[in-house]
């Protein structure tokens, strides 16, 4: 009998994108998750779910190299984390970045070329046409020439998506890419990911928007201090997984929760 | 009415545009990112712990602006260094660390019982006193500056919009904060002569800080910083041969005003698109 093999992934012979075992990680002394392990194959597209704390953020940093764990062992594209930095791209929260600065979209959007270039030199012309065609996928062709100051919150986002686009990474880390976002743009925003992952590009995801999940992702981590389940997006119809990974918070079936979202 | 060119047939006055046009550009276009980082304090205790520098280089009769910039760079990465060691805020690092340097140029300076005129300069400015060898150093640490700013531009523009997705793409932040922290020890350094150590931080900052009221974009912030810094220095030096005033005085006074005059524009232009 053939062993159960996940859609989106490919041949189980390739080394794993992502490799974790046994990790324990947080911040000043404090342990935030615990004994993770987790094996991520090319062009997946998982979802990170849980409350805010629960280690989204964590995981996701220590997988970028922002963040060393305490004890464990991390692999990414087959170095240590950090590494192989030009081969993945990171969208921070958004909040962590100055919106204030007196930049244009376009200009945000070179940034995901910057570690590619060379000292002193400008932006070259493939550079500026990555950055065009990286703006046209998440449908803000028109921002190009906007200030950062005057964009919404759900616009912000496609700008930063548009960056990490840029680099064209065969790894994406994404946290949070839909706060602020309002639903329709949130829905085609996890399309393009979804086609992305279907590209070859593997994509892990931090998302608090279960019924997008429940659409758009094969694979799902539920987390609190650490991986309490991983699995398809019928986990998270479990109410077992779901009590592990909300704790009180969140006794309504995720259904209710799409509704809401969609209201 | 005065004849406006006049004083440009004395040399000292030609070595003082000269001068204060070089600080200008240094000061401006490191200013952006003293501006667009709030480093407006940094910038002034930078400016202050150089002071022990100079001081230092007159006892020892080297070039003061030499004594200068190892006592400006020095500071600026003991100030980077304590913050991030010690778990003090950064604030606090800097208020210790350039008080004691200050503490250490007073103690010098009072010690000192002749000559004190030309540390005066040190601290008040002395444009119009610039030999011509301290023209060579300040060109040649002015070059070095926009040089080393130009080879890094985007990667610090990265790293101070996005430090995260920055660090994430593999820049080394530490060593571009670094290098931001020398690079504005430098622009002080040559700066001093100029308008010295009291007034220094108004050359990185008004400009900039100007700037930021107009600009949308980092092109027009710069262009507009350097435009209002090399025009306040021309301006200052002009006012301050007519008025016989300290040349740091004059120019910083000329910038503060042309940062008055774009604010209160601005502030009616806003009222009056808001009243429509």
């Amino acid at each position: 009998m053939p062993a159960p093999a996940r859609v989106s992934a490919l041949p189980v012979s390739e080394p794993p994108v992502i490799e974790l075992r046994g990790v324990r990680a947080g911040y000043d002394g404090r342990t935030v998750i615990d004994d993770v392990d987790l094996t991520v194959r090319r062009g997946e597209l998982i979802a990170l779910v849980g409350a805010n704390g629960a280690g989204k953020s964590t995981l996701l940093k220590i997988i970028v190299g922002l963040l060393r764990p305490y004890e464990g062992s991390v692999n990414v594209l087959g170095s240590a984390p950090g590494a192989s930095a030009r081969r993945l791209a990171y969208l921070p929260q958004a909040e962590t970045v100055h919106w204030d600065y007196p930049l244009r979209v376009e200009d945000v959007v070179l940034m995901g070329r910057v570690a590619h270039a060379a000292p002193g030199r400008g932006p070259s012309s493939s550079d500026r046409s990555a950055a065009r065609t990286a703006l046209g996928r998440v449908e803000a062709g028109d921002l190009a020439r906007r200030p950062i100051q005057a964009l919404s919150g759900g616009q912000r986002q496609r700008v930063l998506l548009a960056r990490t686009l840029a680099s064209d990474p065969e790894l994406m880390l994404l946290d949070e890419p839909a706060t602020g976002v309002d639903p329709t743009t949130e829905e085609h925003l996890m399309a393009i990911l979804a086609e992305l992952a279907a590209n070859g590009r593997t994509i892990l995801v931090a998302t608090h928007d279960l019924a997008g999940v429940m659409a758009h992702f094969p694979r799902v981590l539920a987390m609190n201090g650490g991986i309490v389940a991983d699995g398809d997006a019928s986990i998270l119809r479990d109410d077992a997984i779901l009590r592990r990974t909300y704790g009180g918070h969140r006794t309504a079936s995720p259904q209710l929760v799409a509704d809401e979202h969609h209201a | 009415m005065p004849d406006v060119l006049e004083p440009l047939q004395y040399a000292f006055v030609q070595r003082a545009l000269l001068a204060a046009v070089l600080v200008a550009l240094v000061c401006a276009s490191v200013g952006v990112f003293v501006v667009l980082r709030g480093l407006a304090f940094l910038g002034d205790a930078i400016a202050h712990a150089a002071f022990p520098g100079v001081v230092i280089a007159f006892l020892m009769k080297i070039n003061i602006v030499i004594g200068g910039s190892i006592a400006a760079v020095v500071s600026a990465l003991a100030i980077g260094a304590v913050a991030r060691r010690s778990g003090l805020k950064e604030d606090t690092a800097i208020g210790v660390v350039f008080s004691g340097m200050f503490a250490v140029g007073i103690v010098l300076f009072s010690s000192i019982r002749t000559y004190t005129g030309d540390l005066l300069g040190v601290l008040f400015g002395d444009v119009l006193g610039v030999a011509a060898d301290q023209l060579v150093i300040a060109g040649l640490t002015a070059a070095v500056v926009l040089l080393m700013l130009g080879l890094v531009w985007r990667p610090l523009v990265f790293v101070s919009f996005d430090p995260i997705g920055a660090a994430a793409a593999g820049l080394n932040t530490l060593r571009y904060d670094t290098l931001l922290l020398g690079l504005i020890g430098l622009a002080i350094a040559v700066s001093v002569q100029i308008v010295g150590v009291v007034l220094v931080v108004a050359m990185l900052v008004t400009p900039a800080a100007t700037a930021r009221l107009l600009a949308q974009d980092l092109r027009a912030l710069v262009v507009t910083a350097l435009v209002v810094a090399v025009g306040s220095s021309i301006a200052g030096i002009w006012l301050s041969y007519y008025v016989n005033a300290a040349s740091g005085g004059t120019i910083v006074l000329v910038a503060t005003a042309i940062f008055g005059l774009v604010w209160t524009g601005r502030s009616v232009m806003r009222s009056r698109v808001a009243a429509r």
